[in-house]
């Protein structure tokens, strides 16, 4: 697989302050703070945190075309065994009920299982945002089983269910490894019903535009992959393109910026921010830092700095209650059409 | 200009409504209300405006519906199949007018 990282390829959108000026010289028709304030939504502040999303790093045995973290096999960052047990330490003492892992292949880290028997044992919920090509690697094939006896719930990324689709975005054979994957998770229970076991699948668009209903495409899906494949799932999130990363370079290098974002901010509803994921997520980063989100914290832009920055600083989870959530242009793909988050649509 | 078709024109469409402005708003309404989830689909009816789109060989809407049928979760298969939709009806509806050249053939030959 060609290693197409933004840091290998020597891109200057590797440096998250490069990405953050290409959007703040955006020439858009209005800005997000403006737009809240049209909503009576101004400042946007943090409700009760209920999910620590921990990043684990930026290694990955993928190289998705679109990838808002700009990870890939050539990628050294990892969480260090220090702020692994620190998190898992604010985990317990906060009280927050769900664990969100995330990278990278979160997988990939060596600490990894041990971070989800320790969560569970807590008694927290545990989600895994698993690329499914990684539980088809030698090392990582009992991945699935591992799973089933922690009942992780398993939140899985397949941008269509069209192969050509899912390999442009993803990579070549991509489509076939995740067949093989999902057929193995179905294998165990996951996605079918009576089981208790989760298997969420994640959609974004391939290309330059919204993501179709949630709601709408839900039932296609699951017709679509059960007459094809004999696949079934759970629940389909549809989450929209940050212009972040590889995503902003391809944007860029297309010639789709101005109209991605144009439509982005055209497509501000207001209905969406009840529901957006930087109101109750809190995001650590592989080096322990604390962000709004997992896109904030790929353009490096931390928490508001009254509260807590750190995970060692997070001694409480109402620390954070009625923060303002810091913003900027990338926030309009959150708001647009029926919104976008970690659980896909905010609104239906 | 260089030629009559502009993409940054298709953002203009609206500019149509500022002579008739009355005649606008009932176009917009109604058209709106057509494109609406009713007996059929949104997406069903984004693809056959897709189809239309090409039959009738509108350049804004064919960009505008392209998008649209994406937006509204249409693979680019089922795209394709729409536009063969409109395509065969095309080739079909010039084929089929053999019939009133055969007719003629029958009438002048002997």
């Amino acid at each position: 697989m060609a290693l197409v990282t933004l840091i290998n390829t020597r891109s200057p959108l590797a440096a998250p302050a490069a990405q953050r000026a290409v959007l703040e010289a955006m020439p858009l028709e209005r800005g997000f703070e403006d737009a809240l304030a049209s909503a009576g939504q101004h400042p946007l502040v943090r409700t009760e945190t209920r999910v620590l999303q921990m990043n684990l790093g930026k290694r990955c045995n993928q190289a998705c075309h679109h990838c808002h973290v700009d990870a890939g096999p050539d990628r050294l960052e990892v969480m260090p065994d220090e702020v692994v047990d620190t998190t898992l330490g604010a985990l317990e003492r906060s009280g927050i009920p769900t664990l969100d892992i995330t990278g990278g292949a979160p997988e990939l880290h060596p600490r990894f299982r041990d971070i989800v028997t320790r969560a569970r044992a807590m008694g927290r919920h545990v989600m895994d945002r698993c690329n499914l090509t990684i539980t088809t690697l030698p090392n990582y094939a009992d991945l699935p089983e591992f799973f089933a006896v922690n009942a992780v719930e398993v939140v899985a990324s397949l941008p269509s269910y069209a192969p050509t689709q899912t390999d442009r975005q993803r990579g070549e054979g991509v489509f076939e490894a995740s067949l093989e994957a999902l057929r193995r998770f179905n294998h165990l229970g996951y996605g079918r019903e009576g089981t208790g076991l989760v298997l969420d699948l994640v959609t974004n668009p391939v290309g330059a535009f919204l993501p179709a209903s949630q709601l709408a495409l839900e039932p296609d899906w699951k017709r679509e992959l059960k007459r094809r494949y004999g696949v079934e799932f759970n629940r389909l999130f549809t989450i929209t393109n940050m212009p972040i990363s590889r995503y902003l370079e391809w944007l860029e290098q297309s010639g789709n910026l101005s109209a991605y974002m144009e439509k982005l901010v055209q497509a501000f509803n207001p209905a969406t921010i009840a529901g957006l994921m930087c109101r109750d997520t809190i995001s650590v980063s592989w080096d322990g830092r604390l962000f709004d989100c997992d896109f904030n914290q790929m353009l490096d832009v931390q928490v508001d700095a009254r509260g807590p920055r750190t995970i060692a600083d997070l001694l409480s989870a109402p620390a954070l209650l009625q923060q303002p959530v810091v913003t900027g242009p990338h926030c309009f793909g959150c708001t647009a059409g029926t919104g976008s988050s970690c659980g896909g649509a905010t609104t239906t | 200009m260089d030629s009559y078709y502009h993409p940054p024109d298709l953002a203009k469409f609206p500019d149509v409504g500022k002579d008739a402005p009355e005649l606008w708003e009932k176009f917009l309404g109604w058209y709106n209300s057509v494109f609406t989830e009713g007996a059929l689909t949104e997406r069903e009816k984004a693809l056959i405006a897709l189809a239309v789109a090409h039959a009738v060989q509108c350049p804004y809407c064919i960009d505008a519906y392209t998008s649209g049928s994406l937006e509204k979760g249409a693979t680019p298969d089922q795209m394709t199949e729409a536009v063969h939709v409109a395509a065969a009806i095309r080739g079909g509806a010039s084929l089929v007018h053999a019939v009133q050249m055969r007719n003629k053939i029958d009438k002048i030959g002997m």
